[in-house]
């Protein structure tokens, strides 16, 4: 039993949701996306009995090409991030009814198969395959479900495809001048190169442009808002619960050990940068009309102290952005999903047009007041772990960039807590409010569960996560 | 050789089936027919031998470039079917004329003495402008044939001119006698002028630029299957001649001999950059498919001459991106074809809202075009990496970085079709299943897809 049969599973849902047709296909969708779930838990068993669950296989000779998926503590974690969002962000689908929704839901397993390929490869170029594989459902998923004005939908997703597109051709670039150097592209033998200092540079250049564009980082980030803003809500939980969270992992698992002089040389700017998405996220937050363009703004702030935690090349750094990136994953796909809950009896995201909706329903309120609040990363959840984390190895490398940092939580709750009143507080809306249904509220339940149960007690991730972020950071400071 | 006589033999059966009045059956019996070539040619494989006098050498490069050209001639065959509905008296003419010209594309690269050569292009070239000219009562068609052939015979003419001067510098006609006095110490300068006349002269057939202005007016003006042809088949056909050439005769070390290698591998380097980037850019603002595709075609001749830089090395390269790029061409024209049946012409409006009228062939257009942009899992993207891995070995790194752009900018033309497709509302019915475009779309693009998931299958072929 190896990681493979994850992706088995997701490839086979895909075509089985294809297959199924229309009426069915949300609920084929689902029995897969948990079955890989139930699959990667039991694999995660597997991983602590100490068993072997990698895979690698011969594929291409020439160039040599391997089918290789390495599963470490890192990966489980991010593999399991993905098959526990993808149940649900289906789940919270069910209230909506979509056109063609076959080819919905086929795309949405295969982006979830993609996804999980790119976190668990371990030979560049397959995960370079996986990588770019992820972004062609996403494109479909927003270009032909997407909401809002058709012209003006079809520019974002396509300056989004163009802009991904451009900066991964690089980072293939650099895969190829690497195979030249090493003869192989396997992720142990790339990490045992050594590659002079102007070398470095590039090469951690080319893996930037593919990775700030995809998280995004500033000033790689004037596709997100719309984008997020455009897409179906499922699409928009994908991309900002998952597929960022792909950049940021592959910065700690790529371009961190594969450059570590450029990365040591050139820190400051780079956590700058990353604090700069911060603050800038935070006051274009504070100007939004738009629910979603909100939160899209919100995320970008805080995934911008998430690239600046892995950019502090501490172990603390690498912990909390790995539980940062979790914890992200999970509350912002419940934050749309608030959103699409009151778009689907509002038909509006303007915020100005809200409100009131604290009287009609109260179990919606509690529950959003929650996720605002763990958003805030309010003690107690698990937001507060992983922001913490990073503002402390940030403020062991430079103070004012945790001062900085910290401006998140406190900018963030006001643009946060400033929505929350707005939206939900105020006089009685004259349009009626109904009240969350049972599978509304399932969603989330497990949701918010996650995000208390880990906030009380984080062990288990951190113990998933810490000794292959060791050897990670053992790789970067080898020279 | 079994093969280029089992060709020939093929097309003059062809044409007695109109004596006989088989015409129904035409389509099926010569697919079968290239069937059996294709075995012939596959027990060809491995085996090299040269016959009279060696007027034709078979190699392992020859009997694999032949497979691909009869395997695109199939596709192309079973298209016709469709395509000449309306023309039933000539499809016997159109078919032989397709099974010679593919009779040509063989010789061009089974040739073992330049008289063979010429033999084989003007074959090609010929069978090309008639398929060019074939709707014989548009004006368009009319020009693209008038236009094609005298652009056509003037390369031709150069080409020729290149033999003469060859000729002269080594008193033969003979590749294997060529390749040995290539290296001699005093070998005239017109040895090189001649080679680079013929270059010239195949490069324009390739239609890289700057030799490729005839190719978008030809294209759009020509039959659309006559273009599928063209872009697929004939590019194809060229760019491995003009690879052959240069490798047979020995072109580069004798090049390095007289340290000229520097100059030589500049122009490359210059026409391919030129190639890539004004072959985008172009089709960036083109509206009629049939010329999108031209330009992308210009673009992907830039791609692969990069293959002339490491000729020792790359011919496997060549055959995996010249085998992924005809296959995608063949599933993109057969949609091409089935949507624009029975319209004045191939504009990006008639695609509108194909995603929702017809999601099969819909996903098998998007399919090639993902292909020809370089995306994974296609063997577009394949032949790209090759290609690069290849390039970047020899030293062109900056040359791969402007390749990298281009394909950046390429997937804003393959895209604005795609999402013509997906976002706008269907404007048409279209009615039927014409079962052989069908049946093309989608074996050609589950090829595609094989490569892509067994690379090694052609790309070891040659090693």
């Amino acid at each position: 039993m190896n990681v493979s049969l994850i992706l088995i599973i997701l490839l086979i849902g895909a075509f089985a949701t294809y297959f199924a047709g229309d009426k069915l296909a949300s609920k084929v969708a689902l029995f897969f996306s948990l079955a890989a779930l139930g699959c990667s838990i039991v694999l995660l068993n597997h991983f602590y009995a100490n068993e072997n669950i990698s895979l690698i296989k011969a594929w291409i000779t020439k160039p040599n090409i391997s089918f290789a998926l390495n599963a470490d503590g890192l990966g489980m974690a991010m593999v399991l991030l993905t098959a526990a969002l993808t149940p649900i962000i289906i789940f919270s689908s069910f209230g909506n009814d979509y056109k063609n929704a076959k080819g919905f839901y086929a795309l949405i397993l295969f982006m979830a198969f993609a996804m999980t390929g790119t976190f668990l490869a371990a030979d560049g170029l397959l995960y370079y395959i996986f990588w770019e594989l992820a972004l062609i459902p996403i494109y479909f998923i927003a270009l032909i479900w997407g909401n809002g004005d058709a012209e003006e939908r079809r520019k974002a997703v396509v300056k989004f495809f163009i802009y991904t597109l451009a900066g991964s051709l690089f980072m293939l670039v650099a895969f190829i001048y690497l195979y030249q150097k090493a003869g192989t592209f396997l992720i142990e033998d790339l990490y045992k190169l050594n590659l002079s200092a102007s070398e470095q540079l590039w090469i951690f250049l080319a893996f930037f442009l593919a990775y700030a564009i995809k998280i995004p980082i500033i000033p790689f980030h004037t596709w997100q808002a719309n984008v997020y803003q455009k897409a179906p809500t499922v699409g928009t939980m994908l991309l900002s619960g998952i597929m960022l969270k792909m950049g940021l992992y592959s910065v700690i698992r790529w371009q961190l050990p594969i450059a570590p002089l450029a990365a040591k040389e050139y820190m400051d700017i780079f956590i700058a940068l990353g604090v700069a998405g911060v603050i800038y996220g935070s006051i274009v937050a504070l100007r939004q009309k738009d629910l979603k363009k909100l939160l899209a703004y919100s995320s970008l702030a805080h995934v911008g102290l998430i690239a600046a935690g892995t950019y502090t090349l501490t172990i603390d750094g690498l912990r909390g952005a790995v539980l940062q990136m979790i914890a992200h994953g999970f509350v912002v796909v419940g934050l749309f999903f608030a959103a699409e809950v009151i778009f689907r009896r509002f038909e509006t995201r303007e915020i100005g047009e809200l409100g009131g909706i604290r009287t009609q329903s109260p179990k919606f309120t509690s529950m959003f007041l929650i996720l605002v609040l763990a958003s805030v990363a309010l003690p107690g959840t698990f937001n507060f772990v992983g922001e913490f984390t990073v503002l402390y190895s940030l403020s062991q490398i430079n103070i004012w960039f945790a001062v900085l940092g910290g401006t998140t939580i406190i900018l963030g709750a006001y643009y946060m807590l400033k929505m929350f009143q707005n939206v939900m507080l105020g006089e009685t809306n004259s349009k009626t409010f109904a009240d969350v249904s049972v599978n509304e509220g399932i969603s989330f339940v497990a949701i918010i569960a996650v995000l208390i149960f880990f906030g009380f007690y984080p062990k288990p991730i951190t113990d998933l996560i810490t000794p292959s972020l060791e050897t990670i950071l053992n790789v970067i400071n080898k020279n | 050789m079994n093969t280029l006589i089992a060709i020939t033999g093929l097309g003059v059966f062809c044409l007695l089936f109109e004596i006989l009045n088989l015409r129904k059956a035409i389509v099926p019996i010569t697919i079968i027919g290239l069937l059996g070539v294709l075995a012939i040619n596959y027990y060809e494989f491995g085996s090299t031998a040269s016959y009279h006098d060696n007027m034709i050498t078979v190699s392992k490069f020859s009997t694999a470039f032949s497979s691909l050209f009869i395997v695109l001639t199939i596709f192309l065959v079973a298209l016709s079917h469709n395509f000449y509905e309306n023309h039933p008296t000539k499809i016997s003419d159109f078919v032989a004329i397709k099974v010679f010209l593919l009779a040509g594309a063989v010789a061009m690269v089974t040739f073992g003495n330049l008289a063979m050569f010429f033999l084989g292009i003007e074959i090609l070239s010929i069978a090309l402008y008639i398929l060019a000219a074939s709707d014989r009562l548009n004006l368009k068609s009319n020009e693209a044939g008038m236009k094609y052939f005298l652009m056509g015979s003037f390369a031709s003419g150069i080409i020729l001119f290149g033999i003469c001067l060859i000729y002269g510098a080594m008193g033969t006609f003979d590749v294997a006698e060529i390749h040995e006095s290539s290296l001699s110490a005093e070998l005239p300068i017109w040895f090189p002028i001649g080679m680079i006349l013929m270059i010239i002269g195949m490069l324009f057939k390739v239609a890289a630029v700057p030799f490729h202005f005839w190719a978008p007016d030809v294209y759009e003006g020509s039959p659309a299957l006559t273009t599928a042809l063209m872009s697929t088949l004939a590019k194809v056909v060229a760019i491995a001649t003009l690879y052959k050439l240069i490798a047979a005769l020995n072109f580069i070390p004798s090049l390095d001999n007289q340290d000229l290698l520097g100059t030589f591998e500049n122009i490359v380097v210059i026409i391919s950059i030129a190639s890539m980037t004004v072959g985008n850019i172009m089709a960036l603002r083109q509206v009629n498919v049939k010329r999108m595709l031209a330009f992308s075609g210009i673009s992907h001749a830039g791609f692969m001459l990069m293959t002339l830089l490491t000729v020792s090395t790359s011919a496997g390269v060549l055959l995996y991106y010249t085998t992924a790029y005809a296959l995608a061409g063949i599933a993109a024209f057969s949609v091409v074809l089935y949507v624009c049946k029975n319209q004045d012409n191939e504009d990006i409006t008639n695609f509108h809202g194909l995603g929702k009228t017809n999601p099969l062939l819909a996903a098998i257009l998007t399919g090639s075009l993902l292909s020809m942009a370089g995306i994974p899992i296609f063997s577009g993207f394949f032949a790209k990496l090759f290609l690069f891995n290849q390039t970047i070995q020899a030293g062109y790194i900056a040359l791969v970085i402007v390749a990298v752009i281009n394909s950046i900018i390429s997937v804003g033309y393959y895209f604005k079709l795609i999402l013509a497709m997906y976002s706008k509302e269907p404007n048409q019915e279209r009615t039927g299943k014409p079962f052989l475009i069908y049946a093309v779309a989608v074996i050609s693009i589950t090829l595609n897809i094989i490569l892509g998931l067994f690379p090694s299958l052609v790309l070891d072929l040659l090693n």
